[in-house]
C-alpha cells in the first residue's frame, strides 16, 4: 500500500516564485519605488564619487568670487568665503546619507527586539516597557538631543545614537502589534509544544514572519530620520564646519537671504527636500508591494 | 450534446441557461480557463445542485451568471440569459436591474454579508427604498420578511447590529434580503458551510419551506454532498471547470455514471463505517491546475478506467437518459463507471487489542474564564480515560468547549486548580512549562488550520527536523535516517522537503503537520477539526494515513470534529459536550446507534445524511446558551426536545451509567429512553 499515492508539489504549470522574488518583481514594476530609488541612488553616487565629479574643490575658499551669483562657472553660486555651493551640495550628501541610515538601523535593530519582547510576554513585560517608551515618545527629540550632547559632546555617533534612541519606540510599537497578531497563530503553540525557548520562539519562529511590516516602517523612518539629522545640523549638533553639509550649510547661510544670496541656501534646501521624498516614494513602493 | 432550443419565449421555460460559456483569469500575463465551455439549464422553480472539488470552478458560475467576475476574470466565449433576456448584452443600468430585480445572490459567510455598522433594519429597508418603497411601508415589508425566514420577535432584531446576531440568524437575514425583491433566481454559495450541524439543518429546513411558498429557481452551490442531495432536484458534477455528470439528484447520487462521482462518493465515510471495517477510497493525484491545456477526459489522469482514448479524445455528454429523467454523463466508459477499481485497497489488518492500563486519565477537570467579571465555565468537571491505541472523539457544537478541552490536556492553558491529568500513571503538571520533556513529546496535537500551524517561513525540512531534534533528540545522521521515514509515514517525498509550506496543497501541508505530531513517537496526538478545512478527496486521503499510523504506532487519539460520519469512522470512544459538561460518554458504537442522550440524538438528526431515509427530524431550537449564565438544572433544558418536567429545570442529572461503559447524564431513565428514541424512528414509516 505503499505506492498507493505520491503526491507532488503544486504542480501547476506556473511555478511559483519564491515569496521574495515576488515582492522584487512587484517593485520593479512599481513607479513609485522606481523613481524614488533613483533619486536615492543619486545621491549615493554623490556621497561615494562625489568628489570626482564636484567641479570645485568643496573647502577650497575664494574670497575674490564670494557671493557670486549662480553663473556659467559656478551652476548654484558661490558661499560668502566664495566657496562653490553645487560641488558642496553634491559632496555634502555623505554625511547625512551615512548618519541617517546608520541611526535608522539602530532604531531598527532596536525597536525590533523591543517590539518581539512585548508583544510575545504581553502582560506586565508589556505595560511596563509599553508605558516607558510612550514617555520616550513625549519627549521633543531636540531636547533629548540636546542634553545628550551636553553629556556626550558633539559627535556624529551622538547623533546616530539619539536620532536611533528616539525612533526606536516608534518602531517597537509597529513590531509589536505585528508580533501580537502572529503570537495567535498555531505555529506558536507548536513551538511551545516542543519546550522551544522564549529567544527562538521570538526570533527563530516570528520574527521572520513579521519582517514585512517592519522593513516598511524602517524606510518611513529612514526618511524622517534624514529631516531629523538635517535639523539637528541646522541647529549645530553633530557634524561641526568647514565639513560640507546641508544642515549646516543652511544654518551658516540663511541670514544672508535677506540680502538676496538665495542662492546660498535654497539648493541646499532643495537637496534635502528631494531625498527625502526619494526616500518616502520609495517607502511607498515598498508598502505597496508588501501589502499587495 | 445540449440541444441549445432557441430561447424567446414570454416567459422562458428556462429560468437559468448557460451555453457554451467559457471563462478565463488572467494570472501573470496569461489567460487561464476556468469554465470551459459549460452548458448549464436550470428550468422555472428547479433547485439545481452544483457539487465539485474546491478548485473546479463553482463559485465562478454563481458570480458569472450576474457577471461579478474579479477584475482579471473575463467571459471568453458563450451565453448567458437570465430569464430569457442575455445577460451579456446588458449595459450598466441594465444589469444594474437585472441584479436588484431578477437574481439574489447568497454567500458563505453572512458575517461579511452584512455591513457591520449598520442596523438590521436599515439594511432591510434599504432593498425596498431602492423599489420606491419608503417610510413605514418599507418597514413593514421589512418585518414580513423577517417573519418570512422564521425570525422570531422582528421588530427588535431590526433594531440591533448584526454582531448581535449568531451565524445563524445572521444567515436568515441575509436570505431574507435576497428574498426581498422575490428574485426569480435564487443562488445559495456555500451558504451552510461555516455554520453548526444543528444550525445547518435550521437553515436548510427554511431554504426547503420557501421553495414551496416561492417561486423562484435556485442554483445551490457546496461541496457537501449530502447537503445537495437533500436540497436539490438536479445536480451537476463540475470538474475543471467542465460539466461532468448531470441528472436527478437521487439517480446520480445512486447510480453514478462518471467515474468522478464514483470516486467522490466513495471517498465519504457512509453508512456508520469504520476504521476496522475498512479504509476509506481516496483519488489519487490532484485536480489539473487552472489553465491546463486538457487534450481529452480532464479526470483520465486519476482515473484507473482510463486508457489512450480517454487521454487524447474528449468525450462528449453522453445522453443517458431514460424513465427517471434525463441525465448526461461526460465519459466514454460511462457504463462501465462504476466498476471503477478502488485507489487505495480498502483491506486493513485487524489488530485486536489487548486491555491494557489507560494512558491518559483524567479527573475533575473544570477550566473558568473571567468574562467581563463574570466566571464562564468553559469545561465542567470532566472526568474520562484513554486506552492506549485508542481514539477518543469528541463532539457537540462550537461553543461547547472542544477545543478548550484539549488545550487543557496540551498544557497550553492551565485548568482551575483541583483536577488531575494523569499520563500513564503520572501526574501532568497544570502549565506546559513545568511539565517533564518526555511528557510535552509523549502528547501532540495536529491544529485544523495548516497554514497557521506550519510557520511560513520555514522550508518543510526545517520545520520537520526542528520536531525531530527538540521532540526526538536527534541529530546529524539520525536526524537524516529518521527525517526520511517520517516524511515516507505519512507519504510525502524528498521533494516536498526543500519548499515552504505555501507551496503545498491543503491535504499536503496537513500530512506536514501530522509528521511534526509523530516526530517524538506520542502516546496521544489530538486532532483537532484536521480535515474540516479539506475537499473529501483529501480528507479521505488523511482519515486513512490517520488510521494506518494508529495501528501502527499504537497511538492515541482525542479526535474532535464537527462532521460526525468522520467521528464515527475513526472512534473507538465518544463524548458528546455540551456547555462544558460530558452529556454522553460510551463506546462509538452505542453512542451512535442509541439509545443516547437527547442532545445527541438532536445531533445526529441534524446531519445531513446522503442515503437519507426520512426518519424523524429533532430540531433544536435557537443556539447554544452563554456559558456566562447556564441554564439551571439540566444544562440542555432549554432545546430539549424531550423535557418531562420542572425536574429537568431544578435539579442537574448525574452522569449515570446506563450500560457498562456507557454513561448519559439525563433523568430520564435509560429504559424509557430506548422506548421513546425506537417510537420516533418507526413513527413516520
Amino acid at each position: 500500500m505503499s505506492a498507493v499515492q505520491t503526491p507532488s508539489p503544486a504542480q501547476d504549470d506556473t511555478r511559483r516564485r519564491s515569496p521574495l522574488a515576488e515582492v522584487l518583481f512587484s517593485l520593479m514594476r512599481s513607479r513609485t519605488f522606481l523613481v524614488g530609488l533613483f533619486i536615492v541612488l543619486f545621491w549615493v553616487a554623490c556621497a561615494l564619487f562625489g568628489e570626482h565629479f564636484a567641479p570645485y574643490d568643496p573647502l577650497a575658499d575664494d574670497i575674490i568670487n564670494a557671493l557670486a551669483p549662480p553663473s556659467r562657472e559656478h551652476w548654484f553660486g558661490t558661499d560668502q568665503i566664495g566657496r562653490d555651493v553645487f560641488s558642496r551640495v553634491i559632496v555634502g550628501s555623505r554625511d547625512i546619507l551615512t548618519v541617517a541610515p546608520l541611526a535608522t538601523l539602530l532604531a531598527t535593530v532596536a525597536g525590533t527586539a523591543l517590539g518581539l519582547l512585548t508583544g510575545y510576554f504581553r502582560g506586565i513585560v508589556d505595560d511596563v516597557v509599553s508605558r516607558i517608551l510612550e514617555a520616550f515618545m513625549a519627549i521633543p527629540v531636540v531636547i533629548v538631543a540636546l542634553l545628550a550632547i551636553v553629556a556626550l559632546g558633539t559627535s556624529k555617533a551622538t547623533v546616530i545614537v539619539v536620532i536611533g534612541l528616539s525612533f526606536a519606540p516608534i518602531i517597537a510599537r509597529t513590531v509589536r502589534s505585528a508580533v501580537l497578531a502572529e503570537r495567535e497563530l498555531d505555529y506558536v503553540a507548536a513551538a511551545q509544544l516542543r519546550h522551544e525557548s522564549a529567544f527562538h520562539t521570538m526570533f527563530v519562529e516570528i520574527l521572520p514572519n513579521v519582517i514585512p511590516p517592519i522593513l516598511v516602517e524602517t524606510t518611513v523612518r529612514l526618511g524622517y530620520a534624514i529631516f531629523a539629522v538635517a535639523t539637528l545640523s541646522f541647529m549645530g549638533f553633530g557634524i561641526q564646519p568647514p565639513s560640507p553639509d546641508w544642515g549646516l550649510s543652511i544654518s551658516s547661510n540663511y541670514g544672508m537671504i535677506g540680502g538676496g544670496f538665495w542662492w546660498t541656501v535654497l539648493f541646499d534646501a532643495l537637496a534635502i527636500a528631494s531625498l527625502v521624498i526619494g526616500v518616502n516614494l520609495a517607502a511607498d513602493g515598498v508598502h505597496g508591494a508588501l501589502n499587495d | 450534446m445540449t440541444n441549445s432550443a432557441p430561447t424567446k419565449p414570454a416567459k422562458a421555460e428556462n429560468a437559468l441557461e448557460l451555453s457554451d460559456l467559457s471563462v478565463a483569469y488572467r494570472v501573470a500575463g496569461r489567460n487561464r480557463a476556468v469554465l470551459r465551455n459549460l452548458n448549464l439549464n436550470i428550468r422555472q422553480g428547479e433547485a439545481y445542485g452544483l457539487v465539485g472539488e474546491s478548485g473546479c470552478g463553482k463559485s465562478t458560475v454563481a458570480l458569472t451568471v450576474v457577471r461579478y467576475l474579479p477584475r482579471n476574470g473575463s467571459i471568453t466565449g458563450g451565453a448567458i440569459s437570465l430569464d430569457g433576456q442575455d445577460v451579456m448584452k446588458l449595459d450598466g443600468e441594465a444589469l444594474r436591474r437585472a441584479r436588484a430585480e431578477s437574481v439574489s445572490m447568497v454567500y458563505q459567510d453572512p458575517g461579511k454579508a452584512l455591513n457591520p455598522s449598520i442596523r438590521i433594519g436599515r439594511q432591510l429597508t434599504e432593498i425596498f427604498e431602492l423599489g420606491g418603497i419608503t417610510g413605514q411601508a418599507a418597514s413593514d415589508r421589512a418585518i414580513a420578511m423577517l417573519n418570512r425566514v422564521r425570525i422570531s420577535d422582528p421588530p427588535s432584531v431590526m433594531q440591533r447590529y448584526p454582531h448581535q446576531l449568531s451565524g445563524g440568524m445572521q444567515q436568515r437575514v441575509a436570505i431574507a434580503m435576497a428574498l426581498a425583491n422575490d428574485p426569480s433566481m435564487l443562488i445559495l454559495d456555500e451558504p451552510t458551510t461555516g455554520l453548526d450541524a444543528t444550525v445547518e439543518a435550521e437553515v436548510l429546513d427554511l431554504i426547503a419551506q420557501l421553495r414551496q411558498e416561492l417561486s423562484a429557481s435556485i442554483l445551490f452551490i457546496s461541496h457537501n454532498l449530502a447537503v445537495v442531495s437533500n436540497m436539490c432536484d438536479r445536480v451537476g458534477v463540475l470538474y475543471a471547470g467542465m460539466l461532468v455528470e448531470e441528472g436527478p439528484t437521487d439517480v446520480v447520487f445512486n447510480d453514478p455514471r462518471h467515474p468522478y462521482t464514483v470516486a467522490l462518493l466513495r471517498c465519504l465515510p457512509r453508512g456508520g463505517q469504520r476504521k476496522d471495517q475498512g479504509r476509506l477510497d481516496t483519488i489519487p493525484g490532484f485536480l489539473p491546475g487552472i489553465g491546463m491545456d486538457i487534450k481529452g477526459c480532464a479526470f483520465a489522469d486519476r482515473c484507473a478506467l482510463a486508457d489512450d482514448r480517454c487521454r487524447t479524445e474528449l468525450p462528449p455528454l453522453y445522453d443517458l437518459s431514460d424513465e427517471r429523467g434525463k441525465r448526461l454523463s461526460r465519459c466514454h466508459y460511462h457504463d462501465k463507471a462504476q466498476a471503477l477499481p478502488r485507489a487505495t485497497p480498502s483491506d486493513v489488518a485487524a489488530a485486536p487489542k489487548p486491555a491494557a492500563a489507560p494512558v491518559l486519565r483524567v479527573a475533575g477537570l473544570n477550566k473558568t474564564y473571567a468574562s467581563h467579571g463574570h466566571p464562564l465555565r468553559a469545561v465542567k468537571d470532566v472526568s474520562l480515560d484513554l486506552s492506549p491505541g485508542e481514539t477518543l472523539g469528541l463532539v457537540g457544537e462550537s461553543g461547547s468547549g472542544k477545543t478548550t478541552f484539549a488545550r487543557l490536556l496540551l498544557g497550553l492553558v492551565p485548568p482551575d486548580a483541583g483536577g488531575t491529568i494523569e499520563l500513564e500513571g503520572k501526574a501532568l503538571a497544570p502549565k506546559l512549562e513545568n511539565r517533564g520533556d518526555d511528557q510535552v513529546k509523549a502528547m501532540q496535537i495536529v491544529f485544523q488550520n495548516p497554514d497557521s500551524a506550519l510557520n511560513r517561513s520555514h522550508s518543510i525540512r526545517h520545520i520537520l527536523g526542528r520536531a525531530l531534534k527538540r521532540l526526538a533528540g536527534l541529530s546529524g545522521k539520525a536526524l537524516e535516517a529518521r527525517l526520511d521515514d517520517l516524511v515516507r509515514s505519512v507519504r510525502l517525498t524528498d521533494r516536498h522537503l526543500a519548499v515552504k509550506p505555501r507551496q503545498l496543497s491543503g491535504g499536503l501541508k496537513q500530512r506536514v503537520a501530522i509528521a511534526r505530531a509523530f516526530a517524538g513517537d506520542p502516546r496521544i496526538v489530538v486532532c483537532d477539526e484536521p480535515t474540516s478545512a479539506l475537499d473529501v478527496s483529501v480528507q479521505a486521503a488523511i482519515l486513512n494515513l490517520l488510521a494506518d499510523l494508529q495501528s501502527k504506532e499504537d497511538v492515541s487519539y482525542i479526535f474532535i470534529s464537527h462532521d460526525l460520519g468522520v467521528v464515527r469512522y475513526l472512534s473507538d470512544k465518544i463524548a458528546v459536550l455540551y456547555l462544558g459538561r460530558i452529556m454522553e460518554l460510551g463506546p462509538s458504537e452505542e453512542v451512535f446507534s442509541g439509545p443516547h442522550h437527547p442532545y445527541t440524538e438532536a445531533l445526529l438528526s441534524a446531519v445531513p445524511k446522503l442515503d437519507q431515509t426520512e426518519t424523524a427530524r429533532i430540531r433544536l431550537d435557537g443556539e447554544i446558551p452563554s456559558a456566562t449564565n447556564p441554564p439551571t438544572g439540566c444544562v440542555f433544558h432549554t432545546r430539549c426536545p424531550r423535557k418531562i418536567g420542572p425536574i429537568c429545570e431544578q435539579q442537574e442529572p448525574p452522569l449515570a451509567e446506563a450500560q457498562p461503559g456507557h454513561s448519559i447524564r439525563c433523568h430520564i431513565p435509560y429504559p424509557e429512553l430506548a422506548r421513546l428514541q425506537k417510537a420516533a424512528v418507526t413513527e413516520p414509516a
